[in-house]
């Protein structure tokens, strides 16, 4: 009896101990999640999460000042990805995702003021000096600081409307539970 | 004509008549010889355990199923803890009181399936961990045998008599036919220092008729195995499990007796006493406990035999079917994540097969 | 093959669903009248969307170009009928979504006259550029359901030195007969488009597997190959699905196509035996690809059986056609095993469709699915070897890459697994949500690199821009400044003076 408990415990301090030491020697001195984190965000610079850019959120994110949830133009998959990466449960039913969206211009209302294109971070707006503009799917990220300089509000977000070569089943419902 | 569907179902737009209950329902025709025959050789008190730990399993069940506020009634038939029940029946002394088989398949379902999740979820085979916990509790009631005493015969309980001897125990003017197992008996006579050639002589007969104590399941060991081998026609089990634990169980036999058989049972003996050919074919080939692919059930079934003759050789109990079973249920996850069978176009650790030109 | 070699080399995988293909495969093959309006979808085979070149108010031939190939891998549209282009505008498309593509519209004048069309007059002695050069041009996909455009898989074939041509006769999804029929009908058409596409690809044989359900067929085509030693027919045991490629490759040649290579790499090319024909109609005739053979089966149909059919009609006129016992409880694109389930009949046939299954309540019951009891039906009857009850379990509570990581990207969806689960869980529609999810995660994933390369790249510019502009004002300061000093010289002399006599 005596002797379990007395080797249990030489053990436990032993390890405690190369534990303890272990921590102050082996510390790691920068984050290197940083990086690994702002790999993760659109990189568009856009804003939306309060942060300066996506640098600054990954580094609030590493700190764990900033939620997961940070992100909306990186919408679930980022929320996902990044949960995994730090290790935190989130719950993904709560993340308000309504898809990623893409901005669009009205052609009716635009006004060709070029404000637009000189926001956005990507380039993804292309047109001239009263010439109507127009948005280029692939290159938007979402950020909608175009909707924002917009005077006649020609700029609006939609969802990436779904194709047929990028609609998927959905997951079946589950007849168990 | 034109018209909406709503919802698109997924292909394929056709599916097998097969079922769960269908499947349990084979098992337990597949099981019913010898579970009949054991009615005839042990009497009335056999059938009433037997017919108390089913509508216990059942009622175990169902109980989980209302505390989680689901229908029980469709569950229920799928068969599966009817079958738990029986199969834990076929495991007990078939003269055990009541209360052992009301214990054992309320254990069974409650704690030993509907914990886990329900049906599919359990990591250990519910009917074993009925009869391991019951074993444990209470080692004189599962150890109190009896010889055969065929229904009809002389002396036999009629129906009345037998709900007694159920109910309320062994009456002592039976107490004659309490005896003890095969592997029992060997095991007892060892450890009170006499040899298997000394003791041979008063060692309850083997015979293939299973005409000896024992449980249901136990006795008639050519019965249930002829159940195994319809079981593998119907494709309902594949031979690897069955065949690799009675290997499993038979070259260590084997090669012990072969070294001391004054210490060592034959190779006959432990196949077809306790519950060798039950566990064979029953209890490690259960869908759920049991690995998925052939290679990952060879090394499961002849892990089961190779525990079961160690524990009944060098263990405290007699019998180690069970505990063999348990254990190497315990294994299945790891056994199915290294055991998996090879993917068409690549080789066995799951790289890409080389091109030929 | 002796009875103990089949036993012996029997696949251990697959299943042995019903096989409902009699009586609409013994039914003799009709002719569907031509139909008033026809709508030619623009997408009908796997690559780009071809450009339509025509328009409305046009008139057009039948076989007359409509819209032609785009990139690499894509296939013109010719017109199915004569008359005149009524629209270009949306369909609904061949799919579950239900959603719209577009399509051209063509109404009948009724004379379906064919446009000049230029036969090859001798196809061997050609150069086999020649053959697939003709075969693109005619519009020629895979007609088994793949719809991969044949002429690219000719110039693959070619390139790798394909020995072996496979034609495919193995139809093994229940209820389905179009091949069936056009290897009783026309075995001379389907031998002499093999004997084109391997003077396309250079093989030296042709294997045709052709399932043993079938003996009609086997005999009419035994009879049609025998003049031809390189064409060579091979009774298959019926299994599905034995018309998979590389499960007919390993049951034929013995040859297992290595998870990340394409069929081709290992000498082997399969085309179905209906596209056979369609490419000896191509070269032959001169004929592009505006009509198929079509099974049009199912409990609710009156009259099932084949139809030959101009492609861009639409389904409900097939119905009307055939007649419908009572209205369809589900509506099938293909075979039950893989096919598409359609939501209405307003829907054109393409090149693919190689039937529609009109099913009635009894044969549309879908059982409700239950818990996993591991029983491994699904992992015996896989014809790929994978797990799918581990897969299903990971994918049901979103452990994608774990599903992935049992090979999930290696699954045909042939549907074997959800036919022989005895709790009828809905598996392949876990897979195909899994996949339709990781190519969604992976199309993000790229889409990001590439958004923030061009962020980087603004980013840079403006910094640039900045940059310049400053050291374009600081220059032009400095340049003032320099001015300033130059021609203010004296004067600022004179003021220093009189600030010095006023100080």
């Amino acid at each position: 009896m005596l002797m379990s408990v007395g080797s249990l415990a030489v053990m436990g301090l032993t390890l405690g101990s190369v534990l303890g030491v272990a921590s102050r020697y082996l510390a790691v001195e920068e984050n290197p999640i940083e990086a690994e984190l702002q790999a993760m965000l659109p990189g568009s610079q856009c804003g939306q999460c309060g942060y300066v850019g996506c640098a600054q959120a990954a580094a609030a994110l590493a700190k764990g000042e900033a939620p997961v949830t940070l992100c909306p133009p990186g919408g679930k998959a980022t929320v996902e990805a990044l949960a995994a990466k730090l290790g935190v449960k989130v719950d993904l039913s709560k993340v308000s995702d309504s898809g990623p969206q893409i901005a669009e211009v009205t052609e009716e209302i635009c006004i060709g003021c070029c404000r637009c294109m000189k926001v956005c971070p990507t380039d993804a707006i292309i047109g001239a000096a009263k010439q109507i503009h127009n948005v280029i799917r692939e290159a938007c990220t979402g950020c909608s600081s175009c909707v924002d300089v917009c005077p006649t509000e020609a700029l609006g977000m939609m969802p990436i409307p779904v194709t047929l070569q990028h609609w998927s089943w959905p997951k079946p419902a589950s007849a168990h539970h | 004509m034109s018209q909406a569907f709503g919802m698109p179902v997924a292909a394929p737009h056709t599916t097998t008549t097969n079922s769960p209950g269908r499947i349990m329902s084979l098992v337990m025709m597949a099981l019913a010889p010898a579970t009949l025959y054991g009615f005839w050789l042990y009497g009335w008190p056999a059938f009433y355990l037997w017919l108390i730990t089913i509508l216990a399993a059942m009622l175990g069940e169902a109980f989980c199923l209302r505390w989680q506020n689901r229908s029980a009634a469709p569950i229920l038939q799928d068969g599966s803890a009817i079958l738990t029940g029986w199969l834990l029946a076929v495991s007990l002394p078939p003269w055990a009181p009541w209360w052992i088989g009301v214990f054992g398949g309320l254990f069974a379902t409650t704690l030993g399936k509907q914990a886990f999740g329900g049906l599919g979820q359990n990591l250990f085979n519910p009917a074993m961990v009925a009869r391991v916990a019951l074993l444990i509790s209470f080692p004189v009631q599962m150890t109190a045998w009896v010889g055969p005493l065929p229904m009809f015969s002389v002396g036999a309980p009629g129906p009345i008599e037998g709900l007694l001897i159920v109910l309320r125990g062994i009456p002592p003017a039976l107490d004659a036919v309490t005896s003890a197992t095969t592997l029992g008996f060997a095991k007892t006579e060892l450890s009170r220092g006499v040899d298997l050639f000394q003791s041979a002589v008063h060692t309850p007969a083997l015979s293939f008729f299973g005409n000896r104590p024992g449980s249901l399941g136990e006795t008639a060991a050519w019965l249930i195995a002829a159940g195994g081998v319809a079981m593998m026609a119907l494709r309902l089990i594949t031979w690897h499990i069955p065949l690799a634990m009675l290997a499993g169980i038979a070259i260590p036999a084997a090669i012990m007796h072969a070294v001391d058989p004054a210490r060592y049972l034959d190779m006959g003996a432990h196949l077809l006493s306790g519950g060798a050919m039950l566990g064979a074919f029953f209890i490690a080939t259960d869908y759920v406990t049991s690995p998925n692919a052939p290679r990952g059930q060879l090394i499961f079934g002849f892990g089961c035999g190779v525990l079961t003759y160690i524990i009944r050789t060098w263990a405290g109990y007699p019998e180690g079917v069970a505990f063999a079973v348990l254990l190497m249920n315990s294994m299945t996850p790891i056994i199915d994540t290294y055991f998996k069978p090879r993917i068409y176009g690549r080789d066995s650790k799951g790289k890409p097969l080389q091109t030929a030109n | 093959m002796g009875f103990l070699d089949r036993f012996l080399k029997a696949p251990s995988w697959g299943v042995h669903p019903e096989d409902h293909k009699r009586p609409a495969a013994d039914a003799p093959l009709r002719i569907f009248p031509t139909p008033e309006r026809v709508f030619m979808p623009l997408h009908q085979h796997v690559g780009g969307v071809a450009r339509p070149i025509v328009l409305v108010g046009q008139k057009v031939l039948k076989g007359e170009l409509i819209a032609e190939a785009q990139g690499n891998i894509s296939a013109p549209i010719h017109a199915p009928v004569s008359g005149t282009i009524a629209a270009v505008g949306d369909v609904t498309a061949p799919h579950p979504s239900g959603m719209p593509f577009k399509a051209i519209t063509i109404e009948s004048d009724g004379a379906n006259r064919w446009i000049d069309c230029e036969p090859l007059a001798d196809p061997f002695s050609a150069a086999p550029e020649e053959i697939t050069k003709r075969t693109a041009a005619a519009g020629v996909v895979g007609l088994g359901g793949a719809t991969f455009p044949a002429a690219p898989k000719f110039a693959l074939g070619k390139r790798l030195k394909v020995s072996t041509l496979i034609v495919n006769g193995g139809e093994c999804e229940p209820y389905l007969s179009s091949d069936d029929r056009i290897m009783r009908d026309y075995p001379e058409m389907v031998v002499d488009g093999a004997r084109l596409v391997m003077h396309a690809i250079g093989a030296s044989e042709a294997l045709v597997g052709i399932e043993e359900n079938k003996p009609e067929a086997i005999a009419a085509m035994r009879k049609a190959a025998a003049a031809f030693p390189e064409v060579k027919i091979r009774p298959l045991p019926a299994l599905y699905p034995m018309g998979s490629d590389r499960q007919l490759i390993k049951v034929l040649t013995g040859i297992e196509v290595p998870s990340d290579a394409r069929a081709a790499e290992t000498g082997v090319l399969v085309h179905n035996v209906s596209t056979c024909a369609a490419v000896h109609k191509a070269i032959r005739l001169g004929q592009p690809l505006v009509e198929r053979i079509i099974t049009i089966n199912g409990g609710a149909i009156a009259n099932p059986g084949n139809l030959y059919a101009p492609l861009g009609t639409m389904i409900g006129d097939l119905f009307t056609f055939v007649g419908l016992k009572e209205a369809p409880s589900r509506i099938i694109l293909g075979g039950p095993m893989m096919g598409t389930p359609l939501l209405h009949d307003r829907i054109p046939i393409v090149k693919g469709a190689s039937g529609i299954l009109a099913f009635n309540a009894a044969e549309a019951f879908v059982p409700e699915a239950g818990p996993c009891i591991r029983c491994g039906n699904c992992t015996k009857a896989c014809p790929m070897g994978l797990l799918p009850l581990e897969m299903a379990a990971r994918i049901r509570v979103g452990d994608l890459e774990g599903a992935e990581a049992f090979a999930l990207s290696d699954c045909i969806s042939c549907g074997c697994c959800a036919y022989v689960c005895p709790s009828h869980i809905p598996l392949v529609q876990y897979f195909s949500h899994a996949k339709g999810e990781l190519t969604a995660a992976e199309r993000t994933k790229l889409r990001t690199d590439a958004t923030k390369r061009l962020a980087e790249a603004k980013a840079a510019r403006v910094e640039r821009e900045n940059r310049e502009k400053a050291e374009a004002a600081a220059k032009r300061k400095a340049e003032r400044e320099a001015a300033k000093a130059a021609t203010a010289q004296p004067a600022s002399v004179a003021v220093e003076k009189t600030e010095g006599a006023s100080a």
